[in-house]
């Protein structure tokens, strides 16, 4: 049975999609954005070894070439993060769809339904095609957030056993999308108008970070891009935060207010009509 | 003699507030009540305690008058006609309540206020209007936080009003409880809770749960007690389950010998209460409200609390590791099952031939605790400060809510992230009952109104109070000591990420 690598697990959520949800975090991506707030979870671990030596808690170990990771011991000081020149982790963990799926159903009444998150989730296609398939089963929502950047319109099963989507659309300028990420904006956007098509998308998502990005220029084209879509579909602008980042490659602040109101101001007067701020 | 002078001449004290004092001094100085050796022992050690109702019982503890009953029929004593129109229904109603008895002299109950005014509603904003009257009305007169409305079970469009007029209005008085049931529509629950973010009410009873140990008549007074209209609760005395814990050896003479003999005693000293009030103090051949049928002796029940199974629970588990105590660890859980358990079938050993409403069983409370409790938990509560994540904290919680139709509740404090998704509550609200809580509370960390224990203060208030400023509500003066015993304002901010 193929298996995820999983980050983490948040039992309940209020700010991953409509109600409340427990949100699986895998671990992988395959953009490297300058503002990234969890940068470990980025990387693959190549089981250097450099953390195990140095958890102060002895919770770490090499197990067959690989790196094991004793949770009951942990106390999250996160000096394994530190050290990591992976950016990754020795946290993660390959989990089948039934171990995760036993996780959710020790929430299931409380929550309305899952939102995989990552990283990047759609790295592991195979896997979360067949989680969403047994969280169907169960009788719950299935959620994805992603970073848009695989071809989504071909993965129909996936698409298929999939509620909706919240995609990021960091830039619209395809220049600017490559500087920060690292990758090519083209195939988010296609993602962005297929979802739409299909109704299955839930939200657009621009972090908005000052002296950094075009952030005028991405909220004007980005709604405008929303409204030809479907007016309705919620654009979410997320204020920039230095806190998790790595402050080596990003030298920014978090955005006044008076800014995020007149973004807000500028994307409503473009016609969208859910525009909302974090 | 010397306390009734320094009530007269306190100067925090409102002229109300020192009639009342006065009142209970004068109560305090009788000795009426036979009271065994044994019970008056565990009453000096503080193990057994009757919170200030008084030597002398001549009022029940809780009153759910049948407002039905009197809106239908108006009252002969009070020389009032069936209401016509809103604003003799309010009016009506708030005649009653100045004449319905409690400990404190203001009414635990003020009824189902949305099915009450929901026939009088004809046109909606002359309708809203007379509501924020009524509603201030009733914080401004009924200056005690432990005044009770309910609304639901049912979708009404006085409902919806009232959690408009509360929204707006953002008083800490009445209390307010949602009857929760497959009749209130998601939305309407948004609603309230919407109100709930921000005013800290109303709170959701499980109402499949109260129903079905009540029936339909039932009403949620004071605090959060389940109890069945038309009658109520005779007393309420409570049991701290730490200090008895102090006393034993260990868990198990604990639970097979200290529990079943202090159960015993407070058995004994209730029925003494329940007695006197019922043979002697002439009340339910007095009171008009028993003559008009708006409340019947068939319907009183009385409570029996307890508090403190928290750090009860840690004295025997005696762990310094967070991991292993009340709340968190599975051993700790289970002695806390098993204590409540053992105190269930104890106090179902005694039968009270009174407490008809209930078989004569004495009904089991989980008690708030008063605001001089120092380091101590109300009910079946986690410590503040030591709350588990919100999804483990309401699965331990469900556990225990079964045990206490007569009240037991637990309250969460939201981050204000959580006003943009409503339904996140709702669905914590929905998983909570499907689980078996009966009773859940919210507010949001930026509101002024705040829950203490089971009753709501304004922190401004507070503020006032402690500054040495005179206030309205009485209940300003338990919220400071809360505050200050119990640091309620460091309640965990329930905030994912
Ligand atoms: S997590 Fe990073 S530091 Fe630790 S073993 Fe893996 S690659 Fe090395
Ligand atoms: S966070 Fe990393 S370093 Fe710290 S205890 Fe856990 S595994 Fe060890």
């Amino acid at each position: 049975m193929c298996k995820g690598l999983v980050n983490r697990i948040l039992p309940f959520s209020s700010v991953d999609g409509p109600g409340n949800r427990t949100v699986i975090f895998l671990q992988g991506c395959n953009f490297n954005c300058l503002y990234c707030h969890n940068p470990e979870t980025i990387g693959k671990c190549r089981a250097c070894g450099k953390c195990v030596s140095l958890c102060p808690y002895d919770t770490l170990s090499i197990v067959a070439g690989q790196v094991k990771w004793h949770e009951e011991g942990c106390k999250y000081c996160d000096r394994c993060l530190e050290i990591c020149t992976e950016n990754s982790s020795p946290r993660p963990v390959k989990m089948t769809v039934d171990e995760v799926a036993e996780k959710i159903l020790a929430f299931k009444s409380f929550i309305s339904g899952i939102t995989i998150s990552g990283g990047e989730c759609t790295l592991q296609c195979g896997f979360i095609t067949s989680l969403f398939k047994r969280v169907k089963e169960i009788g719950l929502t299935t959620f994805l957030d992603t970073n848009g950047s695989i071809a989504l319109w071909q993965e129909s099963e996936l698409i298929s056993l999939m509620d909706m989507a919240m995609v990021d659309l960091k830039s619209y300028d395809p220049k600017e999308h490559r500087v920060l990420t690292c990758m090519d904006n083209e195939v988010v956007i296609e993602n962005i108008k297929y979802l739409a098509k299909v109704n299955k998308l839930y939200e657009v998502r621009t972090v908005i970070v000052p002296e950094t990005l075009n952030n005028y220029y991405n909220v004007d084209m980005i709604s405008k891009l929303i409204v030809s879509l479907n007016s309705s579909i919620r654009y979410k602008l997320i204020r920039y935060r230095p806190k998790g980042v790595r402050l080596e490659l990003i030298d920014s602040y978090i955005p006044r207010d008076e800014m995020m109101n007149e973004l807000v101001k500028l994307a409503a007067g473009n016609g969208c009509e859910n525009v909302i701020v974090v | 003699m010397e306390n009734i002078l320094d009530i007269i001449k306190d100067n925090i004290l409102t002229y109300e507030h020192k009639v009342l004092s006065l009142a209970k001094a004068a109560e305090n100085s009788l000795d009426v009540l036979p009271i065994g050796k044994e019970v008056q022992k565990y009453r000096d050690e503080g193990i057994i305690c009757d919170l200030f109702e008084g030597n002398a019982p001549y009022r029940p503890r809780y009153i759910l008058p049948d407002y039905e009953r009197f809106m239908k029929n108006g009252s002969e004593f009070l020389g009032l006609k069936r209401p016509e129109d809103i604003w003799e229904a309010i009016n009506n109603l708030l005649i009653l309540y100045k004449h319905v008895p409690s400990i404190t002299s203001f009414p635990v109950y003020v009824g189902n206020i949305d099915t009450l005014l929901e026939p009088f509603i004809e046109d909606e904003e002359e309708a809203f209007k007379a509501i924020k009257l009524f509603l201030t009305h009733i914080d401004r007169t009924l200056t005690d936080s432990f005044c009770h409305a309910n609304i639901g079970p049912e979708d009404t469009r006085a409902g919806r009003l009232i959690l408009r007029a509360e929204k707006e209005l953002q008083n800490a008085v009445p209390n307010l409880t949602l009857k929760y049931g497959p009749n209130i529509s998601d939305d309407l629950a948004i609603e309230a809770i919407n109100t709930a973010l921000e005013t800290a009410k109303p709170s959701f009873a499980n109402d499949d749960m109260f129903k079905k140990e009540f029936g339909e008549d039932y009403g949620i007074a004071s605090c959060y007690n389940g109890l069945k209209v038309g009658g109520g609760s005779y007393t309420l005395v409570r049991l701290n389950l730490e200090r008895l814990a102090k006393q034993a050896s260990d868990e198990s003479e604990y639970i097979d010998v200290f529990l079943p003999k202090a159960v015993k005693a407070m058995a004994e000293y209730m029925d003494e209460r329940v007695k006197f009030l019922v043979e002697e103090s002439e009340f339910f051949k007095s009171s008009f409200l028993v003559r008009e049928g708006l409340i019947s002796q068939d319907n009183f029940s009385a409570m029996f609390g307890m508090f403190g199974l928290a750090e009860c629970v840690n004295h025997f588990i005696d762990s310094p590791n967070l991991a292993d105590r009340f709340g968190h660890g599975d051993r700790a859980n289970e002695l806390g099952l098993k204590i409540i358990e053992r105190l269930e079938k104890e106090v179902d050993k005694y039968k009270n031939p009174y407490c008809k409403a209930s078989n004569g069983r004495y009904l089991l409370h989980a008690q708030v605790g008063i605001d001089t409790d120092d380091g101590i938990s109300p009910g079946c509560r986690i410590p503040i400060g030591q709350e588990p994540e919100i999804h483990q904290h309401l699965l331990h919680a469900a556990k225990f809510h079964k045990f206490f139709p007569s009240g037991i509740g637990d309250i969460f404090n939201f981050d204000t992230t959580v006003k943009k998704n409503s339904q996140y509550i709702l669905d914590i609200i929905k998983g909570s009952f499907r689980e078996g809580m009966r009773y859940f509370s919210l507010y949001c960390s930026n509101s002024d109104i705040i829950r203490i224990t089971g009753y709501l203060v304004k922190r401004s208030e507070i503020e006032k109070l402690d500054e040495g400023k005179q206030v309205l509500h009485d209940s300003v003066v338990l919220g400071l000591g809360s505050v200050k015993n119990q640091k309620v304002l460091n309640r965990m901010v329930r905030k994912d990420v």
